[in-house]
């Protein structure tokens, strides 16, 4: 029963299980949509779909799959125009009362040909024929739950125009790497210690039983430090320009490492393109709001472990040269790449992430600068492996 | 369907058919529900609702950072074992005595049907929502020290609210019946404001709310007002007395609205000049 919607849901990307398929089927076969196509489209989401960043791409497979049922081609074009006539006065009341008939779908549209096949005129009102008004299942206005509407609007919604009008839309996200990929991934960046300061509060039961023995049968409580993690993370993020098309990557990344709360400390600053004597404080890389890059130096230890987010693409003399520093008023004594090297000396634990794919890294445009700061940084590639990899590297000593 | 009960919203509670319609499902289902939408649209405040309306007993359970799976269940309490058995109480060898239930294992062993709200789910550990699965599932689990199985006698009616602030594991999400709770349209809105506040000035709330909809229609503020942030202020409107021409002007007590120094100084910026440079940081 509608296995083809099955399939057509993955193919639109929805990881949808054959679990949660038979618990459709086992809600559909406790009676839970009294075939109602709005209680079928809401019981299929309600089981299907795990997240509303989902629910856009199944209205548009919900909406694809039974599109046919709002807007059959081969109805004729008589019938819409006997349907383009303005409503009449029906006596509504009268209509909303009578019993109505449920009828499956693929029963709908074959009553429907059949209908196509005996009606010759307009009908308006009244309970069989195509027509506006009424509790016929075919036509529009009308007041059946389980119709085929053709054309007009529905005043009762039907479920194919609410898929239809695609409410979800804004949060959609075609992300190969969510949150929780980043999350996971940066979970294994921890070092344990005890050593730490802080109050002693876990029980240490192998010892109280020793300290309670030693102690003729007392008790005595042994209590230890909780381990912690001791790694201090510090990020900076290319920000604006060539990052513009790996924002919303770069975004997600930024909201992960701000919510895992297993960093000792973590800091985070901006660079445009390379980074010269300052480093921003807020993405918008904007004059004045900077700190010194020996501040930084000085203040953040060599403990630190430091990874760096950008493309690394950029005209040579950016990196290369004086006075390279496409920031207009600003002129750097240094150039670039003496400020990474600098940067690399002081952080030995650092890794550079690239969000353009790995396969391009030679070809790319600006492949030259990026060439010339892998020398300098191990590179990754901004995916779920390469981040994985890049983590590695960061817990190991050079 | 009909024999089953069925969830219908209380007098206090406005509730949306859809969600009406996915609460109905996860208890026909015997599956738990799964609730998100922006804070404020009263995720928490449904489970309070389903529990009045179907009768049932209400059981929370607050997740926390340092929540982990195991308190949910059970926990052995050594400690005041260790105690005990230093004034030699008789009761020490019995383990049993030393096992408090946890939330879960409350709403597994009472005899009636209860209503289990895990609230805040994505505020503990990352691994804490693969660690409840079993026990979600099959509404059962093991104590090794007493070598007791404890099994829900009437599964009960779950609900697992979200604010999304950790994603959430695919095998976890895949076991239930998920819902978005949309932010109420206007109208919705109005039932919503009426239901807490019957006699509302007409023209008092049609400017508050038009200003509130404005408000969040800005795309720099980054925290969004919401629900109960408006029938705070809408209160707080009222026993100032404010003059209604002035809301929208002043926009009086922004403080209640929003609750970012950023979101505040954008909102004014918009106010003076119709546009924010303000961004993401």
């Amino acid at each position: 029963m509608f296995i083809t919607f099955f399939y057509l849901l993955r193919e639109k990307g929805l990881s949808v299980s054959i679990n949660e398929w038979l618990s459709l089927i086992e809600a559909l076969d406790k009676g839970l949509c009294s075939s109602s196509l709005v209680h079928f489209y809401q019981l299929c989401r309600g089981i299907l779909v795990k997240s509303e960043v989902d629910y856009d791409k199944f209205d548009q497979a919900f909406a694809e799959y039974f599109r046919d049922v709002r807007t059959p081609e081969e109805i004729p074009d008589q019938v819409w125009s006997w349907l383009d006539k303005e409503l009449g006065g029906t006596d509504e009341a009268h209509a909303y009362e009578m019993a109505f008939q449920k009828y499956e779908l693929d029963e709908l549209r074959e009553m429907l040909n059949k209908r196509l096949c005996e009606q010759k005129e307009e009908h308006h009102g009244g309970n069989y024929w195509i027509g506006t008004g009424g509790t016929s299942v075919f036509g529009h206005s009308g007041y059946n739950p389980a119709g085929i509407r053709i054309g007009g609007n529905s005043r009762h919604k039907s479920a194919v125009q609410i898929a239809g009008e695609r409410n979800f839309k804004d949060f959609r996200q075609d992300a190969t790497l969510e949150i929780r990929h980043f999350q996971m991934a940066f979970r294994k960046l921890r070092q344990f210690s005890s050593r730490l300061d802080g109050p002693k509060t876990e029980l240490n039961l192998e010892e109280t039983i020793n300290e309670t023995c030693d102690n003729a049968g007392n008790l005595k409580l042994v209590w230890d430090r909780p381990r912690q993690n001791t790694v201090k993370l510090l990020l900076f993020f290319d920000s604006d320009g060539s990052m513009f098309p790996y924002m919303n990557l770069c975004n997600r990344l930024f909201q992960a490492v701000n919510k895992s709360n297993h960093f000792k400390d973590l800091k985070v600053y901006y660079f445009h393109n390379c980074i010269y004597e300052h480093l921003y404080t807020d993405p918008s890389c904007m004059r004045g709001r900077w700190v010194d890059t020996e501040w930084v130096f000085n203040n953040l230890g060599s403990d630190y472990r430091l990874v760096l987010v950008g493309d690394g693409t950029m005209a040579p003399s950016e990196l290369m040269s004086k006075g390279g520093n496409n920031y207009v008023g600003l002129y750097n004594q240094i150039p670039g790449i003496e400020w990474l090297k600098t940067i690399r000396k002081k952080y030995p634990h650092s890794i550079w992430l690239n969000p353009i794919p790995e396969y391009n890294w030679l070809y790319t445009y600006g492949e030259f600068t990026l060439q010339k700061i892998r020398e300098i940084f191990p590179m990754f590639e901004l995916t779920i492996d390469g981040l994985d990899a890049g983590i590695k590297k960061l817990l190991v000593q050079r | 369907m009909k024999n089953l009960q069925q969830f219908q919203g209380s007098s206090e509670y406005v509730v949306s058919s859809e969600l009406m319609y996915a609460v109905n499902i996860s208890i026909a289902l015997q599956k738990p529900l799964l609730i998100k939408g922006e804070p404020g649209t009263g995720k928490t405040m449904l489970a309070k609702a389903i529990s009045d309306s179907l009768n049932k007993e209400l059981i929370i359970w607050n997740i926390k950072s340092t929540t982990k799976a195991q308190d949910g269940l059970y926990v052995y309490d050594t400690v005041q074992r260790l105690y005990d058995s230093q004034f030699g109480d008789g009761t020490v060898s019995d383990i049993k005595h030393y096992i408090k239930l946890g939330k879960l294992g409350e709403a597994f062993t009472s005899e009636e049907q209860t209503v289990l709200l895990i609230d805040e789910v994505d505020k503990a550990d990352l691994e804490f929502p693969n660690d409840l699965l079993w026990e979600l599932d099959k509404m059962e689990f093991y104590i090794p020290e007493t070598k007791e199985l404890i099994a829900a006698r009437q599964r009960p009616v779950v609900i697992i609210t979200s604010n999304a602030e950790k994603e959430l594991p695919d095998a976890f999400l895949r076991r239930c019946i998920f819902h978005y709770i949309e932010f109420p349209d206007e109208e919705k809105m109005e039932e919503i404001v009426r239901v807490h506040y019957p006699d509302i000035q007409e023209k008092l709330l049609k400017q508050a709310m038009e200003t509130f909809y404005w408000v969040r229609s800005l795309k720099d503020i980054q925290k969004k007002p919401s629900t109960s942030e408006l029938l705070d202020w809408l209160q707080a409107l009222v026993v100032a007395g404010i003059s209604v021409e002035k809301i929208k002007e002043d926009i009086p007590f922004v403080g209640v609205l929003l609750k970012k120094n950023q979101d505040i100084d954008a909102l004014f910026d918009f106010k003076e000049k119709g546009f924010s440079m303000r961004r993401w940081g």
